[in-house]
């Protein structure tokens, strides 16, 4: 597996703090991850997803030490231009990514810098507000939007360029269950079909884990666990933090502790159904 | 005694489609009410009725007995706290500690129990370390807390938050929902529009599901997020032990379990169970 983006004893404060955002972060992440990364509000995620698209250190002052590399740029040496041709990222606030009059002009801007025809940008804004399904928001303004629709054309915007990189912050967070839900479905077909790296920040642990491969746990600002999914929330590091454990996994633990093991720890509930009717035939079998 | 009545609300932005269509609902003091359902169903347009800033196209919203579409918002602000979804649109001070302030200082307390409040709040919602940050320098999640904290701070008697689990891991979702509950027993009244499912399912006990600018249920959280034709309709998915409870229900597993520990209470039952036959 090839690295795609490296962090190099990296550590970066923002200027009028007194404390480092990130500190001494090691990482390489591989072309093809799925990476959840996750910890308590404040511990620097959105910093290191910063970190990798050029805008720290290229618009939010402040210090660094140590180095990123982005398939081999060096993103302080180079511009988030540059850069942005391959990583996109979806912002926490969607918002703020927000300045068209309308929603197709919002998602078509991008492209007019990547030189494409005519014909190839029509394909592409026509497909992303297919699969989205947000065809109906059209010719609507960004700004009469619901907090869900809007974040659903910030999403769009970034996937038309179809970026090798895909860094995406809270992506769901205004997103009704099943929207959110078809979001994962949608990228595990790209990291899948297309082999797109992604990093996620995502609360909604009971959602993603069965799409992720990976998953990185931070607190003030270092990474503390990195592993599997079920490696990471089975550590008691998740625990104290209180970034909480999906359902299934609860219930997962909670039978370990009354002395019914499972074979496994289960991802979603039809993993843990099964689970529970294996046990049940072990038992009558005895 | 009821404190907010909605009767047969419709609302339009435009003058031509109907965001709001025929809105009947009623809370009484002390409740503590979820609002759920999909994007762009007109939740966030519904409570925006609630401290005066929309008024009804048509139809009426009575809050504490007064009509908003005749009493202003200054004076129903007082009573009315309401959480934004974005905080960007909420916030606006220099610094965290003039932010929750604001509200204080404009409703005319004294400076003692302004400052009381404040250091109140920066404890409560753990931001004290940001006390002179600017606002607009905090991580996301930080920026929710802080709009949560500067409506808290001043103690509103109907209480309404528009997402408020967004960017909280489940550690801070827990210290809200206490929170909120704690609230209601002193008898404030608490509204939550919010699209977490397991938060709804482990905190509130009446849940109302909107869709299409329509409540399509308005009852008890277990009756309406177990039963699949809400949750489908309102593109919703149920709690995960929900789900496989439901998955299991062939073996016996009763069918509107909510919570974990209620799944694996079934579980180990249907093993006994298995043991003995
Ligand atoms: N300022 C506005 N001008 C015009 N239309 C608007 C405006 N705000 C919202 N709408 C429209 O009104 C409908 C209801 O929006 P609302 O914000 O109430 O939805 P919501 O249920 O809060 O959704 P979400 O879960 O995405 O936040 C949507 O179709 C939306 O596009
Ligand atoms: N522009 C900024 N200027 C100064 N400090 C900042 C800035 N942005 C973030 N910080 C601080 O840096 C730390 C890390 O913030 P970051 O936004 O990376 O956290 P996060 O993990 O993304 O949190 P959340 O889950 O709440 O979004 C926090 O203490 C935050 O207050
Ligand atoms: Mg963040
Ligand atoms: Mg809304």
């Amino acid at each position: 597996m090839s690295v795609i983006v490296s962090f190099e004893e990296y550590s970066f404060k923002y200027s009028g703090t007194t404390f480092y955002a990130l500190r001494n972060i090691n990482l390489d992440i591989y072309r093809g991850d799925f990476i959840l990364l996750t910890g308590p509000s404040g511990c620097g995620k959105s910093t290191l997803l910063r970190s990798i698209n050029g805008l720290i250190p290229h618009f939010y002052e402040g210090e660094y030490t140590g180095r990123v590399i982005v398939m081999g740029h060096e993103v302080s040496k180079s511009s988030t231009y540059e850069l942005s041709r391959y990583v996109g990222m979806v912002f926490q606030d969607p918002e703020n990514q927000l300045f068209s009059s309308t929603v197709e002009r919002e998602i078509a801007f991008g492209l007019e810098n990547l030189g494409l025809s005519k014909e190839e940008m029509r394909r592409r804004v026509d497909n992303v507000l297919q699969i989205l399904k947000i065809e109906n928001l059209r010719h609507k303004s960004p700004y009469e939007l619901s907090g869900g629709q809007q974040q659903k054309v910030a999403i769009a915007s970034i996937m038309v360029m179809e970026p090798e990189i895909l860094i995406l912050d809270e992506p769901t967070a205004n997103l009704d269950p099943l929207s959110a839900l078809e979001l994962f479905e949608l990228l595990a077909r790209l990291n899948r079909e297309m082999n797109i790296t992604i990093v996620i920040v995502e609360h909604r642990l009971e959602l993603i884990t069965s799409f992720i491969n990976r998953v990185l746990l931070m607190d003030r600002g270092r990474i503390v666990a990195d592993g599997a999914p079920e490696e990471v929330f089975l550590e008691r590091t998740s625990k104290l933090l209180g970034i909480g454990v999906p359902k299934v996994i609860n219930v997962y633990l909670q039978l370990r502790n009354r002395g019914i093991e499972m074979d496994r720890p289960p991802r979603k509930p039809e993993e843990l159904a099964v689970q529970v009717r294996r046990l049940l035939q072990r038992r009558s079998s005895k | 005694m009821r404190v907010i009545e909605v009767e047969d609300l419709y609302f339009s932005y435009n003058g031509r489609t109907e965001v709001l269509r025929g809105i009947d609902l009623t809370v009484e003091k002390g409740e503590v009410v979820a609002i759920m359902g999909e994007n762009g169903a007109g939740k966030t347009t519904l409570i925006k009725h609630f401290n005066g800033i929309l008024k009804p196209t048509k139809g009426s919203v009575r809050v504490l007995g007064m009509n908003t579409k005749t009493v202003p918002v200054s004076k129903l602000a007082r009573h009315v706290g309401l959480i934004f979804q974005n905080p960007d649109h909420q916030l606006f001070a220099e610094t965290v500690e003039e932010e929750i302030a604001f509200a204080l200082k404009n409703l005319g307390f004294d400076d003692d129990y302004i400052n009381e409040r404040v250091n109140w709040a920066l404890k409560f919602m753990k931001l004290e370390k940001y006390r002179k940050s600017s606002p607009f320098t905090l991580s996301g999640g930080e920026k929710k807390r802080l709009a949560i904290a500067s409506i808290l701070a001043y103690d509103p008697d109907i209480i309404i938050f528009d997402e408020p689990t967004i960017g909280q891991e489940y550690l801070h979702k827990q210290r809200l929902a206490d929170f909120i509950k704690y609230l209601a027993s002193k008898g404030k009244t608490v509204i939550v529009v919010t699209h977490d499912v397991e938060f709804v399912a482990e905190n509130f006990s009446r849940t109302v599901v909107m869709a299409n600018g329509k409540i399509v249920a308005d009852g008890a959280t277990r009756e309406v997020l177990t039963d699949p034709e809400i949750t489908k309709r309102a593109r919703l998915i149920p709690p995960q032990p929900t789900q496989c409870a439901l998955l299991l229900k062939d073996l016996g597993v009763p069918e509107r379990v909510l919570l974990d520990s209620e799944l694996v209470q079934s579980i180990v039952s249907l093993l006994k169970h298995s043991m003995i036959t």
